[in-house]
């Protein structure tokens, strides 16, 4: 406080530091008394009308008197959602995934709403947007996005596939068939063209394969004469799984398991006619 | 203040606060009661805010084909304005269109200072016609002083009262003209007296009645003074070239009392001091100070003075506009020599030709082409490549339109699937839809490819549009 000014009346505290220096008694302004005390105000109704303080000892808390939970609040906003989404969903509840694939408004809110669906369910083994999971084995689920299926690519067999799963098995051949002839077939596969070596008939991997090896969808028999492959497309990938085969129980087999979605009971039914249709128009899906 | 101590402290932190003593500060704590005179800058003045403000009454009731001429359809995100319906992907305009707004603000503001506020202003408008109202109603601004200070009576509640109902009617005309450029005028009356409007037409309604009721009413010239945003920053573009209501202090002073009969031509100025000039001020200042804070510019100190010049037999002019380098005597420059005013217009022009270029090439249809990202791309059983792209067609046309898909550029042998049939495009929205390019795996060359794609309407080859996007490939 300078000496040259007065203080206006102002009563000091009454304390004097430094023999001239003293702190005014000056009230606060009305304005941040008047805040100050609304706040307090606010802190009490706050308090009282939302759930605020645990009580002892009963694993319980105050329940407010304007009975808020954030559940309520959820699912009142959840309801909005549930009312946009619902005249659609009445409608693809009672049609076949084929039927919603060819209403064009359907198929644009099946695409657009299905990701969540399948980022939940789908996503942990295909990987996101269906571009396949990879572990030391190959490929550990297969990709969605590319027209190769092995139980066909209709969206009925796709409804088909999530609905019961999909669990082929190949014979592992390490005790019928020799070194060479295995390496044989496995370089005859590798170049996509497995019916250049006799031994393909011969040792009866036309059974499954089909006399052209272009595989069978009833069986899931992989098509051997195209560019994409289950597990992998190496030379020595391909040995692999002549010598050990797949899902018979060998512990060097191969594992290739799609679980029954309709026997797991997680998802509706409209829920997987959904995924059909979401994971038909990743852009492989075939034409009936 | 005498000259030489003036000069001598000039351009130091003391000059700034020279006049500390005499500032006088109105703080609203008077209702200022303006008197009313004819002349030549009332009549002017008039006239430019009716000339503003009386379309924003009327504009809204204007037709076209059916439709409101000019809407801001807030509610379906559109702008009409007859036959032109602008989306909200071409609001960019809405921002040159404000940038003109500003500058010529600024312009006219360093060509004759507060131009806007003087004579456009809706605070000044709506303030001069509540006044008027007053002043007819409550009789001149002597009488009104005197109801203001009397008891209350019969009398007082009376006029009072019928002041405050017109002050409200106009309020309510004000906040409905408002809203009725946001939504369709019948409409909305007929809706306001069936007591029906939508939660947020009512909050607009009441915010624009008290705003109004308030700021013209009651705030009056301190909204400019203390409020006002524009206020502060006008003040700064003006310069000494800028021409504004001066008093001509060396024609004025030294001011005095006219006596009768006695001769003062030598020793006094030519005001006499009969305070005319600051008794018509809206917002109460002294022009005989100098520009200043409060000061609208709205040349009413101007009328004033120079009717009670021609009564003294003296020439007019003795406030008059006048800048500052014409009041100290230095020759007065030509409009291009003011660089400011030179630089305001051009950014006009600049923004003008934008709304110009904009309003021509609007284009009636719009693509945006977005690629799947993962993956880029997919290998297909027979080898061949796919890339997924997800379309985004704007239609801007009044009616639903299919498109055919074509592509340039790109890889050799590449195939579009999923436009084999001319897809539908909602008018007025955007319609999304997935497109897929597959090559053949040996004619991809390279990582990354070029693609551009085209939609066209089947019905008007005229409607198209064009993006340019990529198609994705194995690492080679």
């Amino acid at each position: 406080m300078s000496d040259k000014h007065d203080a206006g009346g102002v009563p000091t505290t009454g304390h004097v530091w430094d023999g001239d220096l003293a702190d005014l008694a000056n009230q606060p302004p009305k304005w941040w008394m008047l805040g100050l005390t609304a706040s307090a105000i606010w802190c009490v109704v706050y308090f009282l009308y939302y759930p605020s303080i645990p009580v002892s000892n009963t694993q319980s808390f105050f329940k407010g008197i304007g009975g808020w939970t954030a559940i309520t609040e959820m699912e009142a906003d959840k309801s909005i959602v549930d009312e946009v989404r619902g005249k659609y969903e009445a409608k693809l509840k009672d049609m076949t995934p084929a039927a919603i694939l060819g209403d064009s408004e359907l198929t644009e809110y099946v695409t657009r709403s299905g990701k969540v669906l399948f980022g939940d369910n789908c996503a942990a083994c295909h990987g996101q947007n269906g571009v396949g999971t990879i572990d030391k084995q190959g490929l550990f689920a297969p990709v969605l996005r590319d027209d190769d299926w092995l139980y066909g690519g209709t969206v009925g067999d796709i409804y088909a596939s999530i609905l019961g799963g999909r669990q082929g098995v190949m014979v592992a051949h390490k005790d019928t068939l020799s070194a060479a002839e295995i390496d044989t077939l496995a370089n005859a596969v590798a170049a996509s063209k497995p019916t250049s070596t006799p031994l393909f008939a011969e040792k009866g991997c036309t059974a499954c394969h089909g006399a052209d090896g272009k595989g069978m969808a009833a069986m899931g028999s992989a098509n051997l004469t195209d560019s994409v492959w289950r597990f992998d497309g190496s030379v020595e990938g391909i040995k692999r799984t002549i010598t050990y085969g797949v899902n018979n129980g060998d512990p060097q087999a191969r594992v290739a398991v799609m679980p029954n979605f309709q026997a797991a009971g997680k998802l509706s039914e409209a829920e997987m006619k959904k995924l059909a249709v979401y994971v038909f128009k990743f852009g492989g899906g075939q034409a009936n | 203040m005498n000259d030489e101590l003036e000069n001598k402290e000039m351009g130091t932190v003391t000059t700034i606060y020279h006049e500390f003593e005499t500032w006088k500060v109105n703080r609203g704590e008077k209702t200022i009661h303006a008197k009313r005179m004819p002349g030549f800058f009332r009549t002017v003045k008039n006239y430019t805010q009716l000339a503003l403000w009386l379309p924003f009454f009327l504009v809204p009731y204007l037709r076209w084909n059916d439709k409101q001429a000019i809407l801001w359809d807030i509610q379906n995100r559109q702008f009409h304005f007859f036959n032109l319906t602008v989306l909200p992907q071409d609001i960019w305009m809405l921002s040159l269109v404000l940038l003109i707004a500003a500058m010529t603000l600024f312009g006219v503001t360093s060509v004759a200072s507060r131009v806007w506020c003087g004579y456009f202003c809706f605070q000044t408008a709506w303030t001069d016609w509540f006044t008027w109202l007053e002043d007819k109603i409550e009789g001149n601004p002597q009488a009104r002083r005197k109801l203001d200070d009397a008891p209350l009576s019969l009398d007082k509640i009376k006029k009072k009262g019928l002041k405050h109902a017109i002050w409200m009617l106009i309020a309510l005309l004000t906040g409905i003209s408002f809203s009725i450029w946001f939504v369709d005028a019948f409409q909305y009356w007929n809706n306001l007296v069936h007591l029906n409007l939508p939660r947020v037409g009512w909050v607009v309604l009441a915010m624009f009645f008290f705003g109004t009721y308030i700021l013209a009413g009651f705030l009056r010239e301190q909204a400019c003074i203390w409020l006002c945003p524009y206020a502060r920053i006008q003040g700064v573009m003006g310069d000494s070239q800028t021409i504004l209501p001066t008093y001509d202090v060396k024609r004025g002073e030294p001011r005095g009392k006219m006596r009768r009969g006695v001769e003062t031509g030598a020793t006094q100025g030519d005001c006499i001091d009969c305070f005319q000039c600051v008794q018509v001020c809206p917002t109460g200042v002294d022009i005989r100070d100098g520009q200043q804070l409060g000061c609208i510019t709205c040349g009413l100190c101007l009328d004033a003075c120079d009717a009670i010049m021609d009564k003294v037999g003296k020439p007019r002019g003795l406030i008059r506009y006048a800048s500052l380098d014409e009041m100290s005597g230095k020759p007065a420059k030509k409009m291009y020599q003011h660089p400011r005013t030179m630089v305001y217009l051009t950014i006009i022009l600049i923004a003008l030709s934008g709304i110009v270029y904009g309003l021509t090439h609007l284009g009636s249809m719009t693509l945006r082409v977005i690629p799947e990202r993962q993956p880029l791309f997919v290998t297909m059983s027979d080898g061949s490549v796919q890339n997924k792209y997800d379309f985004k067609v704007l239609n801007k046309t009044d009616k639903d339109l299919h498109v055919k898909v074509s592509a340039e550029g790109g890889v050799s042998g590449q195939a579009i699937i999923g436009a084999e049939t001319p897809l539908l495009t909602h008018h007025g929205r955007g319609t999304s839809f997935t497109i897929f390019v597959k090559a053949p795996g040996a004619s991809v060359m390279q990582e990354v490819t070029p693609i551009e794609f085209r939609v066209e309407a089947v019905e008007d080859p005229a409607v198209s549009a064009e993006y340019t996007s990529n198609f994705n490939g194995p690492k080679r």
